[in-house]
């Protein structure tokens, strides 16, 4: 059986539902007890119309459901409403599920949460896992959502926006547990982009598959993060790339220029660049100033600097960085690697240290300590400076 | 089985034998702690005995409830702190003697110069929640 066919189809079976009177919670239950029945009597090659039989499924567990704890007037009612069974588009309810899923008055928490569940159909259990919390507590929290969004009608138009968030963390996540989310997301991007023409979808579409692309070589077989400048641009892959790139090209010919079409042409600049020395920094620059202009956003101006340091040099990108907030995150380490690039190891040994005690995850904590190893090994060996690390 | 909490301790803790700050060993001597540290928790799973492992940054702030209507005070970080928690691995073992044999395999990390770093950790048993089920019989 193809449990990603399966998966699939979850966001337009739970619109028909929608749409035929069930309320978004029961639904939504309701598709994924058939998504679990289908999952146990389904044949290797599923049946022939995978989504009626969902439906049909799907229906039942829902008027099966309410029958238990409602008033069997209400199901009656929607038995006679139920629609005559025919051709069904699927494309503007699927879209739906999306916008409500992701809807603003959701914490993004809940909305990604939500979003795996109704329009990725994963179980509570895969998204628990994939983010190490306590499966009852993931119930929790997808059924507070979708009590939060029960009241917004199904039919009002959404924000793309809010939704390519929800979608941009879910990719943010990598790969966590028995599920790749950042597959995920790749998957409900592209399924978003079929049923929405819209440049900004395309553009986080585009940079997705350009970072995704690049995944093999990022971490060494110990686990250990490897800098873009010394991936192994061999093992990039290029199939992804130039699909990233060919998405991208289309969506900037449209002239709407958005933050995540400008992010994606940064991600193909060091794509296309066949070494890291050979990068086109000055069109990067020029990229991320466009960022700045579309989003003044700190975060911005720090990778802005970093990008300046290697087109115009590291006093350049020092005077860069200077007028921003030390606390940023990632500001140590940007100083401390241009510190380095001008000569100043002791500084950028220092300051890798400091970087190390402030860095998020342990992945980046530990290359940010390897990298003050080094500067300290290359200045003459250990016992030199003063003491500010830690063992694990 | 019993859950012990192994503590390690950014400051607070006797000091290790091979006591060198991580930036002041090689690269290489950084790759073999971690790998050692991740081997652990992979056979500790293997053996059906790890429960968790977490590493905690090493600033952090302290709060309190300042009465009702008003916000929690922040505070802190304090330089003064005589305990700073660096991180724990919780294992769920048989025996008292067990959770000390793994949290002595546990210190002999390798550290610089690839010697093992003889890091002081503490071993804490959890409380139950629950009390047995066979009750005491001599109260």
């Amino acid at each position: 059986m193809d449990e990603a066919l399966l998966r699939s189809l979850t966001p337009s079976v739970l619109g028909i539902l929608v749409r035929r009177g069930a309320d978004f919670a029961a639904a939504e239950d309701a598709v994924q007890d058939a998504l679990v029945e289908a999952v146990r009597v389904w044949p290797a090659d599923g049946p022939r119309d995978a989504k009626g039989w969902l439906v049909t499924v799907a229906w039942r567990k829902f008027l099966d459901a309410s029958r238990a704890d409602t008033a069997r007037r209400r199901r009656e009612d929607l038995v006679d409403e139920e629609p005559a069974p025919g051709p069904v588009t699927g494309v503007d309810d699927t879209l739906r599920v999306y916008f409500l899923c992701a809807h603003p008055s959701l914490t993004p928490s809940s909305a990604v949460a939500l979003t795996l569940r109704a329009v990725g159909g994963l179980t509570t259990r895969q998204i628990a896992q994939a983010y190490l919390v306590p499966e009852a507590t993931m119930a929790q929290r997808i059924s507070r959502a979708k009590r939060t969004v029960s009241d917004v009608r199904f039919d009002q138009p959404g924000d793309v926006a809010t939704v390519l968030r929800v979608l941009y963390l879910v990719f943010n996540e990598g790969y966590s547990g028995d599920v790749d989310l950042a597959a995920e997301a790749i998957r409900l991007t592209r399924q978003l982009a079929a049923a929405i023409d819209h440049p900004e979808v395309a553009g986080l579409l585009a940079l997705m598959l350009l970072h995704h692309a690049r995944r093999a070589s990022r971490t060494a077989p110990d686990g250990s993060l490897v800098p873009l400048a010394e991936q192994d641009r061999g093992r990039w892959d290029r199939t992804l790339i130039a699909e990233g790139i060919d998405i991208l090209q289309a969506a900037l010919a449209r002239d709407r220029l958005g933050e995540f079409q400008a992010q994606a042409a940064v991600a193909a600049l060091h794509a296309d660049a066949p070494t890291a020395a050979e990068t086109d920094w000055v069109q990067i620059v020029e990229w991320y100033d466009e960022l700045l202009r579309l989003t003044d956003s700190p975060v911005v101006r720090l990778n802005r600097a970093v990008a300046v340091g290697e087109a115009d040099g590291p006093r350049a990108g020092l005077a860069a960085l200077a007028p921003l907030d030390a606390s940023l995150p990632r500001y140590t380490a940007a100083e401390a690697y241009l510190h380095e690039r001008d000569g100043d190891l002791p500084t950028a040994a220092r300051l890798y240290a400091e970087a190390a005690r402030k860095a998020a995850n342990l992945a980046e904590r530990d290359y940010l300590t390897r990298q003050a190893a080094r500067l300290n090994m290359s200045m003459g060996g250990r016992g030199n400076g003063p003491g500010s690390g830690s063992p694990r | 089985m019993a859950k012990y909490l192994l503590l390690k301790h950014y400051r607070g803790a006797p000091a290790s034998v091979n006591d060198a700050p991580m930036d002041q060993w090689t690269p290489e001597e950084i790759s073999a702690h971690v790998q050692y540290m991740n081997d652990f928790a992979a056979r500790l799973e293997k053996t059906g005995e790890f429960v968790d492992s977490q590493a905690l940054a090493p600033e952090g702030s302290w709060v309190r409830y300042d009465g009702e209507g008003r916000p929690p005070v922040t505070d802190g970080p304090f330089a003064e702190t005589k305990d700073l928690i660096a991180g724990w691995m919780v294992i769920d073992v048989d025996s008292h003697e067990r959770a000390v044999e793994l949290a002595g395999e546990l210190s002999a990390a390798p550290g610089a110069g690839g010697k093992p770093i003889h890091e002081w950790l503490e071993v804490r048993p959890f409380l139950g929640a629950k009390a047995d089920t066979t009750e005491c019989t001599f109260k």
